[in-house]
């Protein structure tokens, strides 16, 4: 983990709710795709966490889905604000052992996190399909991102506004060995339930510090209670014990 | 310049101690910086069968701190002495404080004579302030009686110097430190967070799922200076003054009420560099306000 000052360089504003942030500043400690940031926005006492989309040299990419004041307060920022980073948080998604055809599903803000982890995975020779799950067609993003890449990409809408109608679940359809998720819990846990091949899920959690230090966002697994932050936020497959529903 | 100070016997090199609930047991954060740099620390809260805490989420924020209703997740105090002390011993080689909780006086005496017996603890912090577990914690610390039962149970069953953490949700906290001090406690460490809640506008739901929870930060930080400010005044031993303190200048703030040591909470949680930091800069502000010795300015604001 490193502590570093980062100078956001682009602001782009990707669908109603979703901003694309490039910040340049010292990358030095994100070692794996599916890593996070906490990132400190000015006005807030704790920090945001947001899986890290790409990094080119200086320069990471995040997708930011506006969701409250923090997240607002940080998709209004100006370029050339100076933020302060923790980066390098969390395991990253496994790369070890990578079928030749691995899938990704990502959902809503989601989508964004897969894009490096796709990247990664076509420098490695793999013949990627992205299955990108967005609730209508305007909140699509990242799609020519992926294509550009070299990915195959379907494109699910859940009213059937674009590409193919349909939720996440309908991803599992697409030829597929092992599978990489990321998105909204719901979303996730139906995938865990559905998904009988290999699979790697990105949680998000309500996080205070994002290092492992507080036992804020920590969940039920088989292996006992485990750290989003610092254990996770990849979580293999059929390890973790979702809460039980009716007490949701 | 010293930053030495005395707390029940045992040199602190500085008084800045990482409070518990926000350290671990050390490794974190002895991951980032050498941790042989502070004062000595206060581990998580340790029953003596493990917990997972309270349900998700149990995270929130506030304009100038942050609520948590953790809940004393802990592997129990076997699993600590087995794993967690030897890893710690390995990168820490001061006496730590040993933070003991229960649910009732027999398992406040079980978590706290096994931690008497462990040679890396220096000290025992008796969490009788605890606000987000039922039936246990903060329910021994909001009465005169309750607090000084368990204080003097304690006591009669350990060697080392017992330390009793008090809380702030209580009408009189001077009267419960006085009671604690009676029954035998070495020295009192305050406050525990502030019980608080907030509502989500799109659920109109509480955030968090234990409802409330407790509230730490800057935003506290005047309220616990008052807090150590009264108990000083009404009792003789020594006190580790925390809550809400984030600077150098706050640790001075905190000894002129009346703390002999200081505990850094949320602060880390931000800025997991902050007590290293503070470490580092604590001479310098010494220097700027014309303190040569830290031990001379311990409750030095109740002096003309």
């Amino acid at each position: 983990m490193l502590q570093s000052t980062f100078t956001l360089k682009e602001n782009n504003r990707l669908t109603p709710s979703v901003h694309e942030l490039k910040l340049q500043g010292d990358c030095s400690a994100i070692t794996a795709p599916g890593q996070f940031v906490q990132v400190s926005v000015p006005g807030k006492f704790l920090r945001r966490p947001f899986s890290v989309c790409d990094v080119a040299d200086d320069v990471l990419t995040l997708c930011v889905r506006v969701s409250g004041e923090g997240t607002d307060a940080l998709c209004a920022l100006p370029v050339g604000t100076e933020l302060d980073l923790l980066t390098g948080l969390g395991n990253g998604f496994d790369l070890s052992e990578v079928s030749p055809m691995p899938l990704l599903i990502g959902g809503g803000s989601g989508v964004g996190a897969l894009y490096g982890l796709a990247k990664a995975l076509l420098q490695r020779g793999r013949i990627v399909h992205a299955a990108l799950c967005f609730r209508t067609a305007e909140d699509m993003y990242y799609v020519n991102q992926f294509k550009a890449l070299g990915a195959e990409v379907t494109v699910f809408t859940e009213d059937g506004s674009a590409g193919e109608a349909g939720n996440a679940l309908f991803a599992l359809m697409l030829p597929h060995w092992d599978v990489f998720a990321c998105g909204p819990l719901g979303m996730l846990r139906s995938l865990d339930d559905a998904c009988e091949n290999p699979l790697q899920i990105s949680l998000e959690a309500r996080m205070g510090c994002g290092f492992g230090a507080c036992m804020g966002c920590t969940i039920e697994t088989e292996d006992g209670p485990r750290r989003v932050c610092k254990d996770g936020p990849v979580f293999q497959g059929q390890t973790i014990v979702w809460p039980d529903e009716n007490e949701e | 310049m010293n930053t030495s100070v005395n707390l029940c016997g045992i040199t602190l090199s500085n008084p800045i101690i990482p409070a518990s609930g926000t350290f671990g047991y050390g490794r974190e954060f002895a991951e980032l910086y050498d941790i042989n740099c502070l004062g000595t620390f206060s581990c998580k809260g340790t029953t003596a069968q493990p917990r997972l805490g309270n349900p998700t989420p149990r995270i929130a924020e506030g304009s100038c701190g942050m609520l948590n209703a953790v809940g004393l997740q802990n592997p129990g105090i076997d699993a600590v002495i087995a794993e967690e002390l030897p890893a710690l011993e390995r990168v820490f080689h001061k006496p730590i404080i040993a933070n003991v909780c229960g649910f009732s006086v027999a398992e406040y005496v079980t978590v706290a004579k096994k931690f008497d017996a462990c040679p890396s603890v220096g000290w025992l912090e008796v969490n009788i302030s605890c606000p987000n577990v039922h039936g246990g914690g903060m329910g021994f610390g909001t009465s005169c009686e309750s607090a000084a039962e368990v204080t003097a149970a304690v006591k009669a069953a350990v060697q080392k110097p017992v330390i009793v953490k008090l809380t702030p949700n209580v009408t009189d906290i001077a009267s419960i430190a006085k009671a604690c001090e009676d029954a035998g406690a070495d020295a009192l460490s305050l406050i525990n967070t502030v019980m608080a809640m907030r509502i989500d506008l799109n659920t109109k739901q509480p955030v968090l799922k234990n409802i409330t929870g407790g509230l730490s930060g800057p935003a506290v930080f005047p309220l616990a200076l008052r807090m150590v400010w009264q108990v000083y005044e009404a009792v003789r031993i020594p006190i580790i003054g925390l809550g809400g303190v984030s600077s150098a200048r706050d640790v001075i703030e905190m000894m002129l009420a009346g703390a002999t040591a200081v505990g850094v909470g949320a602060a880390n949680l931000k800025n997991p560099f902050i007590c290293k930091q503070m470490v580092e800069t604590l001479p310098d502000i010494m220097l700027q306000y014309e303190i040569e010795n830290l031990k001379d300015i311990i409750g030095r604001a109740h002096r003309n």
